[in-house]
């Protein structure tokens, strides 16, 4: 991936409203066909950066190029060669979900017959409500239908804002399915969420957090890459255990994580710590105490990296 | 563009209570304007203070009456209850004559009518007032002629041109007409453009290879024909329900309609691109369009009245320019000739109107 020239280039990008910088000279690059995640929090600048690329916004400072074009000069090229799905549903509810299609297709200069094939896998889907107005869909159909928009026009590179937050599970694994398959077609994809979890169906990811891009990478080099060790705790006292946790010397890092609490150390003497940990345990009256070292998630690096900030 | 236009038909028809303020309001509003507002009196009570009674005040009485304008509603025999009638509100007038009237008045000592009014509603109170001494005059210039007498005074005869009968609804259409065609354009259309704003729909209309000129007047052709629609409503109500003439070319006056709905439209982009939600477009249309057609316009009142200040003010409202071409059209069946300069001055605010909101359409968010 990273031998291939760059097609995409995010070059020292900063961007703010009023007092919030949103953005802090962002720098990345994207290879033709990449799948790029930009994972974080709300408000580490994903839409923001996301809309920059689309032209929707002007960066304070820097410059965005796709190819040859800048996004700022050549606004009316890019907008021709990009499909973008805003994170709020952009569709009109008012309108049935044919005629939602059709007026994108119209006004990308297109229609529905010509590209059907482009959208044949994600329309399928939903051709048979195709009479139904776009407001009574439920959110997994609403997100298929706003990607059939935005791939109406064979885009060259496709964003998708959030496409997945408020959707549920199974239709997210479908959608990233869809993704994949639209990236077998040679487009290129931006996509943003705040969901941890689907960094791994990405090509890279950037993990952002406060207007920074934090690290750029592989999501497994991520994981491989972690400082440390990783252990995952788990007693029948989970109630106080975090803060008892907290309490233990040569502890760096603990957070809950769902029904388990992941804890880093300083310590050197890692093998011996599991021991540790639990007499520590047993002595403050917990049972069914599961100590186990564990290999780290993205979730886990992240937390890690905003704790000791990277240059990106 | 052709996708754009039928889009925005789709979200007009489907949403039914636009669809009832687009037709149901001029309908509403003619009927409002045509019957209830109105300045015209007729079965206004008064009440009567005769303390003569003899053949004269009998007959003048019997003239107001057959006039059609008045109601005896009470009969006074003394002036110490006029007082409560009036705060009762259930006369507007009391009509006083002395005693011995028509002694007084062959004896051309001069006879006295008092006319007591309820002032608290100014303009009836003037109206009365005028129609009493009105049918008064003429009947004291009849009985001159009856008696052979040549009166000295000069006699004062209007005619009323345009509007012989002083029916306020002839004035009332081409104010309706400004304001509906005024509301419908600006308000839908800036309406319609802060909800692509709001519901997130403008940021996918914005990254498509669309120009603001065509997101413009995709938005804006749709409205044009509902105005026409209104506007042949409106007209169709003024002709066969209240008889209203049409004096001059309907052409022309379609023609010049069709201008003035232009320039609401680019008026409704125009405040469409400053606000940011429905409900901000609203109160601006409202306050900044529809306030101003109605007040400053010379709708309701004359422009001549008003201080210098507001009259200058006046000169900036497009609405004003419209009526004095909609009354020439229709009232005085006038043609272009007449009112060039006015039609000339909202051409001007049109390309005003239109340049400036296509240089304030964003081409990007924020």
């Amino acid at each position: 991936m990273k031998t291939l020239p760059a097609f995409i280039r995010f070059n020292q990008i900063s961007k703010h409203f009023g007092e919030v910088k949103a953005l802090q000279y962002v720098s990345l690059e994207l290879a033709e066909g990449e799948l790029m995640g930009f994972i974080g929090p709300d408000g580490a600048g994903k839409t923001t950066l996301l809309r920059i690329f689309t032209s929707l916004m002007l960066p304070d400072s820097g410059s965005v190029t796709l190819g040859e074009l800048d996004v700022v000069t050549d606004y009316k090229k890019i907008r021709q060669i990009v499909g973008y799905m805003p994170g709020r549903f952009s569709l009109y509810p008012d309108l049935t979900v044919e005629e939602n299609l059709h007026f994108y297709a119209r006004i990308f200069n297109t229609s529905l017959k010509q590209n059907y094939h482009l959208i044949r896998d994600i329309y399928g889907q939903i051709e048979p409500f195709k009479k139904r107005r776009a407001g009574d869909l439920s959110g997994g159909m609403k997100q298929k239908l706003a990607l059939s928009c935005a791939l109406i026009h064979h885009p060259r590179v496709l964003v998708l804002d959030e496409p997945t937050t408020g959707v549920d599970a199974v239709s997210r694994m479908e959608f990233w399915v869809l993704l994949k398959s639209m990236q077998q077609q040679g487009i290129t994809i931006l996509v943003s969420t705040p969901y941890m979890d689907e960094a791994a169906q990405c090509d890279r990811v950037a993990l952002m957090d406060h207007g920074k891009v934090m690290v750029v990478e592989r999501p497994s080099v991520i994981e491989d890459n972690y400082p440390g060790q990783l252990f995952s705790v788990k007693t029948n006292q989970m109630y106080r255990l975090l803060a008892e946790l907290e309490a233990y010397p040569e502890v760096k890092h603990v957070f809950r994580f769902g029904e388990v609490i992941h804890m880093t150390f300083n310590s050197s003497k890692e093998e011996e710590i599991v021991p540790l940990i639990k007499d520590y345990l047993k002595q403050r009256n917990h049972e069914q105490i599961s100590v186990s070292r564990i290999k780290p998630g993205i979730e886990d690096c992240f937390l890690s990296m905003m704790e000791t900030p990277q240059k990106a | 563009m052709w996708a754009f236009i039928k889009k925005e038909f789709y979200h007009i028809f489907r949403d039914y209570r636009s669809m009832v303020i687009l037709f149901g309001m001029p309908v509403v509003m003619v009927l409002l304007f045509g019957f209830a507002i109105t300045n015209d009196i007729t079965n206004a009570k008064i009440g009567i203070l005769d303390r003569s009674k003899d053949v004269v005040t009998r007959e003048i009485i019997q003239k107001l009456i057959s006039s059609g304008y008045f109601l005896p509603e009470v009969n006074l025999e003394s002036n110490t209850r006029i007082e409560s009638y009036f705060q009762q509100g259930s006369i507007k007038a009391v009509l006083v004559f002395e005693p011995d009237f028509a002694l007084k008045m062959n004896e051309n000592k001069g006879a006295t009518v008092q006319i007591i009014l309820d002032a608290s509603e100014p303009n009836t109170a003037n109206i009365l007032s005028n129609y009493i001494s009105g049918i008064i005059n003429t009947f004291m210039s009849q009985k001159m002629k009856d008696q052979m007498i040549v009166p000295v005074s000069i006699q004062v005869q209007s005619r009323m041109l345009y509007n012989p009968e002083l029916k306020s609804v002839y004035m009332f259409v081409p104010g309706i007409i400004t304001i509906l065609l005024m509301l419908v354009s600006a308000m839908m259309t800036s309406l319609s453009i802060a909800r692509e704003k709001e519901m997130g729909t403008m940021e996918a209309l914005l990254v498509s290879p669309l120009n603001p000129f065509q997101i413009i007047i995709g938005k804006v052709i749709p409205y044009v024909f509902l105005s026409l629609i209104n506007l042949i409503v409106i007209l169709l109500m003024a002709r066969f329900v209240f008889l209203m003439p049409l004096n001059g070319s309907l052409t022309l006056l379609m023609a010049e309609s069709l201008l003035f709905i232009i320039m609401s439209l680019a008026l409704g982009i125009l405040i469409s691109t400053i606000s940011k939600s429905q409900q901000q477009a609203m109160l601006l249309s409202m306050f900044a369009l529809m306030l101003p057609t109605i007040l400053l316009s010379g709708f309701i009142f004359p422009i001549e009245n008003m201080p210098l200040l507001l009259q200058l003010i006046s000169h900036l409202m497009p609405s004003k320019w419209f009526i004095i071409i909609v009354k020439g059209i229709m009232l005085k069946g006038v043609g272009l000739a007449y009112f060039w300069k006015e039609t000339l001055i909202i051409v001007a605010m049109t390309l005003f109107f239109i340049g400036l909101s296509v240089k304030k359409f964003k081409i990007r968010l924020t």
